[in-house]
């Protein structure tokens, strides 16, 4: 810190050599702190533009890649996010945009040592990845999740030309899966990888490509097969890698010898660093106890891929004392979750599946009581998701009492509008209790009966909300305007089928640019109300999604969020934008 | 789609066990081959795309699941007969066990492999042709069609797009259990050029209901993944025991040697349910008479009675289950 006896000028004299100065910054990683570190005044401003290696962009289209580049040219990571989230459930027309090559086009000449590259819900071609492949030397770290556009072939080019690669994480994209090939296409001295997640491949992999593989890369920790890799092949896996602190099993459902069994267990046994299990696809209670040596470290168990039943889920907690994170389908039961009470004192976040979601015959297999009993067993318990068919007010209002630390609270009851089933009334005290109780509330989900009730206790309690997503829900314009008026740190807001009209919309004004985005689809909202915003807010994209055949003053699907980057250009013709540029 | 479920007989060995079996002749043979799940020796599984009554799968507009709905994969199905660790329950199954202390350490291994999961099969309904709209949520005609057709008021739920907010892979991964495109349990199949997400079909899964007296709620059962009458019977007990007088012992990881036959034996003695089928023809049956084979074909759902209510099948059922498979 010694300042150079040159300098002269008073200002001079205080000021910090750049260097040093972003050698201080750069210890700062989060993203919140950079971006208050460069406001502070233009000197910091550039520091931290000349520093910054990571990059969080929440909504690909606030932003345009040129501006990202210019910004900051020496970022190795980046992560990008590009459809609304409501497009995991099909609400959104599949060549909406989100298309990640112009990114790659205008990086490979302002950012070419990119490293990493993280896309969610983002379209992703096959010439994309090739490009990326090609243009990018020190590309080291690939993860897709919930992408789509891109085939197995687009990997089989990543594999074959990054010659550094240390992460593949490959999760839940629409991908064209043509064959197992692109692991074969890993170089034969290639050793560099760390993570390897294949797990949503249907198609298989060559078994003796992938058992070389994982035993040259010596530092591989994360490995996820799919759902064809044999039980024998897992067997053999880990004995050549105990070093995994990550493991996604595939199918679990095959017959064992005793032989074979022991010889698995004994596997598991090898693995003394595993923290996180998931896979299991179709597992059986008895090829279960095979993975029992390895549970004592578990922090997270994945388990929402195979129907398990409430004594295989007793029979296997006990094993897992360290147990912080669970995921499972309802076929456990209330009885498999009073189970989870019982056996994970640690445990801080819990979700909870529906195998079925569209049966309505299906008996009620988890309801109320299960997750009052995690509640009871488990009071660290900060996150939750959960799929029922019925709950109460209650019960709603007994979870929170018991762990008012939620952080993330996602309720889905799956028949719309379904009242409290005791005393039919709506289920607003709930939702009012979990606002009240649980002050660091951040992310709400709400589902059942809802007057414009709920919304009121949301707009007046939930002062940390910023994420909501509301469904079938609500009495009038009211209910918007009580959340947009009250919460203050409100940042995403989904909305579906709720009587919210133009007047609803308009109440945001003042929120919508302190927010990432703003959904409403099979609400009141006109396209007169859309372009009505667009005009008050130059700084807004507001786009509508028309359907096919829908009244033309109806806005269907509406989808508004701040950008500098002005109306976007890419939007196919069934969207269409305002703008009040 | 109303194409009903029609099968390929394949005769087998476990026919020959059963004294009385009448020539099976044959059915038709549909354009849908079904996976013999059933047969020890059949590992082979012919994979075709498409439920009788599915559309085949496409990928981008969410009816994948379609497709994918309630089928096992056959390998699975394949193992599953094989499962039941614990021995046999005695006899074949006219008589049903239902006993207190049955649901014993063995709950675990036993545990039903049926998935509650999704679109079934369910022989009987009549299933009505309704084109999907295009945006259709994957709750696929044979939901809305049963919907309808109870009576229930969700007929319009059951097209809510999106709803409820499951991610299209975790749909298409519970619904189908899908097999891999370009093998199955032996030999490749064609690799086919869908994108990944939505199967390829299996196995036509056969899901029944099964209710039983004085239980609050039905449950479904997937004919397809039992070997015989044993490990049916096996699975409803593990089902159903929470619903008789005696608590279900349910911990306890148990090996082969678990259960001795001659306790389920003496439970069977002292039963006090009878297992019955309602079949094709709409009358009801006693289960364990004709070969799991023609049994399953003709299943149409399954009902646990109180034994009080099973006179006149009762004493059949004795005679039938020692002779039986």
């Amino acid at each position: 810190m010694d300042l150079s006896p040159k300098q002269s000028s008073p200002s001079e004299s205080t000021r910090f050599p750049d260097e040093v100065l972003e050698r201080v910054l750069s210890l700062l990683t989060s993203p919140k702190d950079r971006n208050a570190v460069s406001l502070v005044c233009k000197d910091w401003y550039t520091a931290d533009s000349w520093s910054r290696r990571h990059v969080f962009i929440g909504n690909c289209y606030s932003v345009s890649p040129e501006i990202v580049a210019r910004r900051f040219p020496r970022i190795r990571s980046v992560t990008l996010k590009g459809k609304p989230r409501f497009s995991d459930f099909n609400l959104v027309p599949d060549n909406w945009g989100a298309d990640v090559h112009s990114w790659l086009l205008v990086f490979a000449s302002g950012c070419p040592f990119l490293e990493e590259l993280r896309l969610k819900r983002m379209r992703v071609t096959d010439e994309s990845l090739e490009f990326l492949a090609l243009n990018f030397p020190n590309f080291r770290a690939l993860s897709l999740l919930s992408c789509d556009g891109f085939s197995t072939s687009g990997l089989a080019t990543v594999a074959t030309h990054c010659k550094n690669l240390t992460e593949l994480d490959i999760q839940e994209n629409g991908i064209e899966d043509l064959s197992g090939e692109w692991l074969s296409c890993f170089p034969e001295n290639f050793n560099t990888l760390e993570v390897l997640n294949f797990s949503n491949l249907i198609t298989d992999v060559n078994p003796d490509v992938l058992e070389r593989l994982v035993s040259r890369c010596r530092s591989l920790k994360v490995l996820k097969l799919n759902r064809t890799s044999s039980l024998d092949r897992l067997q053999r896996l880990l004995i050549s890698a105990p070093q995994l602190t990550e493991l996604g099993a595939g199918s679990f459902s095959e017959e064992l010898t005793l032989q074979q069994h022991a010889e698995l267990k004994y596997a598991f046994g090898l693995c003394k660093n595993l923290s996180v299990l998931s896979g299991f696809w179709d597992a059986s209670a008895l090829n279960l106890s095979a993975v029992y040596p390895a549970c004592s470290r578990l922090s997270f168990l994945n388990m929402s891929y195979t129907a398990l039943q409430s004594p295989e889920l007793a029979s296997l907690l006990p094993h897992c004392p360290c147990l912080r994170r669970l995921w499972v389908l309802d076929s456990v039961g209330d009885k498999g979750l009073e189970a989870v009470g019982a056996n994970c004192p640690s445990l801080e976040e819990i979700r909870v599946f529906p195998t079925d979601p569209f049966d309505e015959d299906m008996i009620h297999t988890v309801t109320e009581s299960g997750i009052v009993a995690v509640s009871q067993g488990c009071p660290k318990l900060h996150y939750i998701l959960y799929f029922c068919r019925q709950m109460t007010n209650a019960a709603v209002a007994t979870v929170v009492r018991n762990c008012p630390d939620f952080t993330h609270f996602r309720l889905c009851i799956m028949n719309p509008g379904q009242p409290d089933h005791t005393t039919n009334q709506p289920m607003d005290e709930a939702f009012g209790a979990v606002v009240k109780t649980c002050k660091k509330l951040k992310r709400l989900s709400i589902s059942g009966l809802l007057t414009d009730l709920t919304f009121k206790y949301i707009g007046e309690y939930a002062k940390n909300l910023e994420a909501l997503s509301v469904a079938f829900a609500g009495s009038s314009d009211l209910g918007m305007q009580y959340v947009m008026e009250g919460c203050s740190k409100l940042k995403k807001l989904e909305i579906r089928d709720c009587p919210f009209g133009n007047v609803a919309l308009l109440s945001g004004l003042e929120r919508y640019e302190s927010m990432r985005s703003l959904w409403m689809s099979a609400c009141n909202v006109t396209i007169d109300g859309c372009r009505s915003l667009a005009r008050e807010m130059p700084r807004l994209n507001v786009e509508v999604m028309k359907e096919e055949g829908s009244d033309d003053c109806k806005a269907d699907k509406v989808y508004v969020y701040r950008t500098v980057a002005g109306p976007r250009r890419d939007a196919p013709p069934s969207v269409l934008t305002f703008s009040g540029l | 789609m109303s194409v009903p479920l029609e099968h390929d007989y394949i005769g087998d060995s476990s026919m020959e066990k059963t004294g009385d079996v009448s020539i099976i002749t044959p059915q038709q043979k549909s354009t849908t081959k079904l996976v013999s799940s059933l047969s020890m020796n059949l590992k082979a599984t012919e994979l075709r795309l498409g439920l009788p009554g599915s559309e085949s799968p496409e990928r981008g507009d969410g009816s994948s699941a379609e497709l994918c709905i309630g089928l096992p994969s056959s390998k699975s199905s394949v193992s599953r007969p094989k499962r039941g660790f614990s021995v046999a329950i005695h006899g074949g199954s006219g008589n049903w066990v239902f006993s207190p202390g049955a649901g014993g350490p063995d709950n675990n291994f036993s545990s039903p492999r049926n998935n509650p999961v999704a679109a079934n099969s369910e022989q009987g309904q009549a299933p009505k042709d309704s084109g999907l709209p295009p945006q259709s949520s994957p709750a696929t005609e044979k939901k809305k069609a049963q919907a309808a057709g109870s009576g229930a008021g969700p007929a319009s739920k059951a097209q809510v797009v999106g709803w409820p907010p499951i991610r299209s892979f975790r749909k298409n991964t519970m619904a189908s259990h899908p097999t891999p495109k370009n093998s199955d349990v032996v030999e490749g199949g064609d690799h086919n050029p869908n994108s990944g997400g939505s199967a390829s079909s299996t196995s036509v899964c056969l899901y029944v209901k099964v209710s039983m007296d004085g239980a609050p709620y039905l449950r479904k059962v997937d004919l397809k993944t039992y070997g015989g009458y044993k490990d049916l019977s096996l699975a409803l007990e593990n089902m159903f025991s929470c619903f008789t007088i005696g608590q279900c012992g349910s911990h306890g990881v148990s090996g082969r040697d678990g259960v001795s036959e001659s306790r389920l034996v003496d439970i069977l003695h002292g039963s006090e349910y009878v297992l019955t089928y309602e079949d094709k023809d709409g009358d009801w049956m006693l289960v364990g008479d004709v070969p799991w084979k023609m049994f399953i074909d003709s299943c149409r759902r399954l009902r646990i009675m109180k034994s009080s209510e099973a006179i006149g099948l009762a004493p059949r059922a004795f005679e039938k289950c020692k002779s039986s498979n």
